[in-house]
């Protein structure tokens, strides 16, 4: 197939690879070094796609970032990916890519009816007319308009492509490698400073690919390719392409996007698809150029109306003619550029310029090579359906009110110049506020707020000479801050033609009797009568008219629209542009992969993932395993085929009647020394902790200063200035950084450091009535006896070699001990554990038992410490000192928490004493009560009691004190279960706590 | 992301810090009678103002020092950071 579009030769393609591509369903031939708009443009496909609220026909409109139309479904490698602009994705071997936003086919799409109902859907129709019934909402209209808007489709596999996230950090950074960015890298790379070079584009040199100029008796590319070149060999530069900076953050934080893999068939083996880049950099260049706008006049948006800046590149990088019938329609100098090119290449254009008598060098070049020019002419509507077939034009006034007689003429295509809009974006996320420059009709860069600066282009400068010399300057003098080097730098001497005034113009009246659309912004189908009716409606900030018409709301973010709709705000509301004002500018600058942001932190990687030293061994046990905060607990060891239930049960019954030995290596542990240590334990905990002697643990309770229990544990003093701190697995992070804050804050005068040893230790819970014979065979030099370690008692033993520590503690409210020893010997403890034990029937048990030993014991953890609990709604109160300070008292004083009715903890049995009650469930006094029911109470945690044989609950019950003997429902909507209960004790075990002591 | 300057480590991004709220407030001494309003305004009523601000922050993956830092709450600018113990002149 020929590429019937394509120039013999030129363009910067590499015309000895040939690729095969499709689109939808069509095999098409490009080259290496296309994107998938300039090779469709070389082939003659100009429709790609329809619009978004008329399914209007639409084309290509840019050949870069600001593209609105053309965004295709991408297909590579057996995925799928949405939204991609044809106009930035590169050309690949095999690449296949669809049309969106139109049914059954691009050629014929049923939603183009929308196009003929246009008079029904003006601005805010949506807003308007689904508002009732309201019933219909989800059943009719939301589905509907879901069906019919919309451009891709996401994939709903699992993306198996990688991303990365990179932190870097520079002396410079540079945003665009234009004219501005080269001189400004080069300065300061020669300065010695550390230099990043951005480009969004595969091709470094912005403008100087297509812009007819000289550099120091170079071209203007050649003298881009001499820099790059150069610059690539500085080893303090990295020059990076086909990366987008998108946003500009806090504190010079700069984020860059970097598609590594995008323009090749599949992501080459050990690299990313994408690579975020947070970027810290001392200086910021913003070098990023600016972008044609177009003039609005009627069916602007027929395929085939372009930006003249898109056709005069796709003719000098890609070698694509865009038309062999163009008209150039423009307001200032840049379209004779594009019409002198396409006549360099034998195709005669016909220029229409709004200006009167435009006079400058390149207009004089137009005239000598014979074009013909027609000035005072605009373009009032493009004709045709699918593609531009001819164009209305007339003659127009000096006011650019009043239109000549309108004449038909064939053309192809129509190539509009508008002027030329800064990219501001990075410059307006830095905080730099905006001025208005009236000269160039568009806004630049004001003060600067952050280490920014704006050069070139970007800053409405369009001189070339200017901008080198600025440019030069500015990397020089910025980098020469930073490493006090001070290279002269002799700037090249500049070749261009100087431009002449722009016209003041952006919008084609209506003819008489005419209706034609005239559109703002091409993707969203915003037309000047929709921003017309806004306005009609009092709508005034110009932030409200943009939500309401979604002016610049597509995902091209009105880079082409923006300007022109200010214009028309501010000539309806007779305002000036900047009294009317710009939206803000938000990051990102061009849409960016969810996937990138992500980085590697999916699946697994989401979150660390910490394994306590004996992991191996539950592993190689049938452990099935569960997520406890961070950490992977054993839940229970699987016996044939157990299920969790019934795993569970047999292991609590053992621990009941034999031994069980338990993994809390995961609780967090925190080392205190200093001679203050036990001052700060009372000023910590509700309890009091002077007296604690050495060799023994406390239980303790810490509060926050809202009286809010924080967390509990047992805390044992090691030694006269030396404690060993236990938190819950949950809150060890927050419980040293409270520890700290008070230590470093608020009472810097104790002595006392603190530091976490979590990781440090291994810990095994060994429990039942079997535990101290076990424990006996383990270390058998010491006296185990009750009276040689008591309950709460502490002792240093050696376990065949190995130091341990034995804390004789419980969790489990039977006879119970916790050994730890370095954590390196964890494994080596647990295995001589289930091997001494093995005469005394010991069986690990996971966390499943270790919950249903705790609730029917009453002993509370982080469901009923949930950060709504005070020490009396937990039966904790025992424990909270009259005769000291602490952290949280004075708020224990609140009416609300002295209420006589306050919420407490009690148990729960079905009446039934069969039906499990499920967590969450609400405690209600009538079942049948008319909603809103109210709720006296939730269930905290169940079990199946191993003791009683029955389902138990814990419930934090409103008056729970005196309801003991109650009969209740539990009732769970969720589950839909409505539970007659009676109200019990939330000690449903050995109340006297007679074991923990035996 | 901020950066923040540690007067311990030197400049490190926000996420190696937790956030602690306004350094102003000082907690009452220990076992001294305090009114309910005074109690109220240090557990619970903040200023929220916009524009310089005293606060705390801990550098959490660093040197776990709490520090104080004066920030603009509006711009984001961080004017000067001091050591927990250091007095804000």
């Amino acid at each position: 197939m020929t590429q019937a579009f394509r120039i013999e030769n030129g363009g910067l393609i590499n015309r000895d690879k040939k690729l095969s591509f499709k689109f939808n369903g069509k095999t098409y031939f490009g080259y290496e070094g296309d994107t998938l708009a300039s090779a469709l443009l070389a082939n003659g496909v100009h429709l790609v796609g329809r619009s978004f609220k008329y399914h209007r026909p639409r084309g290509f409109f840019g050949a870069g970032v600001d593209e609105p139309y053309a965004v295709v479904q991408l297909f590579r490698n057996g995925e799928t990916e949405p939204n991609i602009k044809a106009t930035e994705q590169e050309l690949f071997e095999g690449l296949e890519a669809k049309s969106v936003n139109c049914w059954p086919s691009v050629n014929f799409d049923i939603g183009a009816i929308n196009n003929f109902l246009k008079i029904f859907l003006p601005a805010g129709f949506y807003y308007k007319t689904f508002m009732w019934p309201k019933s219909f909402w989800y059943r009719i209209y939301e589905p509907f308009i879901r069906k019919a808007a919309g451009l891709g489709v996401a994939s709903t596999k699992h993306d198996k492509e990688r991303y990365e996230h990179k932190y870097e950090y520079c002396d410079l950074l540079i945003a665009g490698s234009g004219p501005s960015g080269l001189a400004g890298a080069y300065a300061a790379a020669k300065n010695g400073a550390k230099v990043i070079l951005a480009e969004d584009k595969p091709r470094f040199g912005g403008s100087l690919l297509t812009s007819d100029v000289n550099i120091g008796n170079k071209s203007g590319k050649d003298w881009a390719e001499g820099i790059i070149a150069e610059l690539k060999t500085m080893p303090n530069v990295v020059v990076k392409n086909r990366s987008q900076i998108f946003g500009y953050y806090d504190h010079n934080m700069l984020v860059m996007s970097e598609k590594v893999s995008d323009h090749l068939p599949s992501t080459k083996k050990y690299q990313p698809n994408k690579r975020l880049w947070y970027i810290r950099a001392k200086e910021v260049l913003i070098s990023s150029g600016s972008i044609e706008r177009p003039i609005v006049f009627g069916n602007n948006d027929t395929p085939g109306v372009m930006l003249s800046s898109a056709a005069k590149e796709y003719l000098k990088v890609y070698g694509v003619l865009v038309g062999r019938k163009p008209l150039v329609f423009t307001n200032n100098d840049s379209g004779y550029e594009t019409a002198i090119e396409f006549k360099k290449h034998g195709v005669d254009p016909v220029v229409l310029d709004s200006r009167k008598n435009p006079d400058s060098e390149i207009i004089d070049e137009a005239k000598n090579l014979g074009i013909n020019i027609k000035n005072s002419h605009v373009v009032v509507a493009a004709q045709g359906y699918k593609k531009v077939k001819s164009a209305e034009i007339a003659s127009i006034s000096k006011d650019k009110k009043q239109l000549g007689k309108i004449e038909n003429i064939q053309c192809d295509c129509i190539c509009v110049s508008g002027f030329w809009t800064p990219t501001i974006h990075l410059a307006s996320q830095s905080g730099n506020k905006t001025k208005f420059k009236e000269e160039i009709d568009a806004f630049v860069p004001g003060q600067s707020k952050q280490n920014e600066i704006t050069l070139g282009a970007a800053n409405g400068v369009f001189s070339l000479e200017e901008t080198l010399k600025t440019s030069f300057t500015a990397g020089g003098e910025l980098s020469k801050k930073i490493t006090e080097n001070d290279n002269e730098i002799a700037i090249p001497n500049v070749v261009e033609k100087k431009f002449s005034q722009h016209d003041k113009f952006w919008c084609v009246p209506l003819p008489k009797g005419k209706n034609y659309k005239r559109f703002l912004d091409f993707q969203n189908d915003v037309a000047v009568s929709d921003i017309e009716i806004a306005l009609r409606e009092g709508y005034r900030s110009i932030e409200h008219v943009k939500r309401y018409t979604t002016l610049g709301m597509a995902t091209d973010q009105g880079k082409t629209s923006n300007l022109n709709g200010l214009q028309l705000v501010s000539e309806i509301e007779n305002k000036v542009v900047p009294a009317v004002g710009h939206t803000t500018f938000r990051p990102p600058y061009t849409p960016v992969s969810i996937g990138a942001i992500v980085g590697r932190e999916v699946g697994k990687h989401s979150k660390p993932t910490r394994k306590s030293p004996m992991h191996s061994w539950h592993e190689k046990n049938n452990a099935v395993f569960v997520d406890a905060g961070v950490w992977l607990r054993p839940r229970y060891y699987k016996r044939g085929n157990e299920n969790l239930f019934e795993g569970s049960k047999r292991e609590a019954k053992n621990v009941r009647t034999n031994v069980g030995v338990c993994d809390v290596t995961t609780l967090g542990k925190i080392d205190i020394k200093g001679p203050d240590a036990a001052e700060l334990l009372n000023r910590v905990y509700t309890n009091a902790w002077l007296k604690l002697p050495v060799g023994k643990a406390r239980y303790g309770v810490m509060l926050r200063e809202d009286g809010i229990v924080m967390d509990d544990g047992t805390t044992t003093r090691i030694s006269e200035n030396h404690y060993h701190m236990t938190t819950t697995t949950a809150q060890a992070a927050n419980v040293l950084s409270h520890l700290e804050y008070y230590l470093q804050l608020v009472w810097p005068e104790l002595n006392v450091n603190v530091v976490s040893t979590t990781e440090q230790w291994a810990g095994a819970a060994i429990a039942g009535p079997k535990s101290r014979d076990l424990l006996q065979k383990l270390f058998p030099n010491y006296d185990l006896s009750n009276e040689g370690l008591p309950f709460m008692g502490y002792m240093e033993g050696d376990l065949f070699g190995v130091k341990a520590r034995i804390f004789r503690i419980s969790f489990s409210g039977e006879l119970a001990y916790e050994v730890n020893v370095e954590s390196d010997y964890g494994n080596f403890m647990w295995e001589k554990i289930m091997e001494v034990g093995e005469e005394f029937n010991i069986q690990p048990y996971g966390t499943e038992a270790l919950s249903t030993l705790r609730i029917e014991m009453g002993h509370v953890a982080g469901s009923e410490l949930d950060g709504r609990t005070i020490p009396y709604d937990n039966a904790l109160e025992g424990l909270v000192s009259k005769n000291k300070d602490f952290i949280g008292k004075r708020s224990l004083l609140r009416s609300a928490f002295t209420a006589e009715d306050r919420q407490r903890i009690v148990g729960v049995v079905p009446l039934d004493k069969k039906t499990s009650i499920p967590e969450g469930s609400h405690l209600v006094k009538d079942d049948k009560a008319q909603l809103p029911n109210p709720k006296l109470g939730h269930i905290s945690a169940s079990c199946w009691s191993v003791e009683h044989d029955n389902p138990f609950s814990l419930a934090i019950l409103k008056d729970g004190k005196n309801m003991i003997g109650e009969k209740l429902f539990a009732m769970s909507p969720l589950k839909n279960k409505v539970i007659p209960v009676e109200i019990v004790s939330s000690h449903y075990v050995d109340p006297k706590g007679e074991r923990v002591r035996s | 992301m901020l950066y923040i300057n540690c007067p311990h480590c030197g400049m490190r991004s926000q996420n190696e810090f937790s956030y602690g709220g306004d350094a102003s407030v000082k907690r009452p001494e220990l076992n001294k009678e305090v009114s309910d309003q005074e109690w109220d305004n240090f557990v619970y009523n903040r200023k929220s103002l916009r524009g310089k601000h005293l606060e705390l922050w801990q550098h959490i993956s660093g040197c776990r020092q709490w520090i104080k830092v004066e920030r603009d709450t509006a711009t984001h600018e961080i004017f000067r950071t001091f050591k927990a113990d250091e007095e804000v002149a």
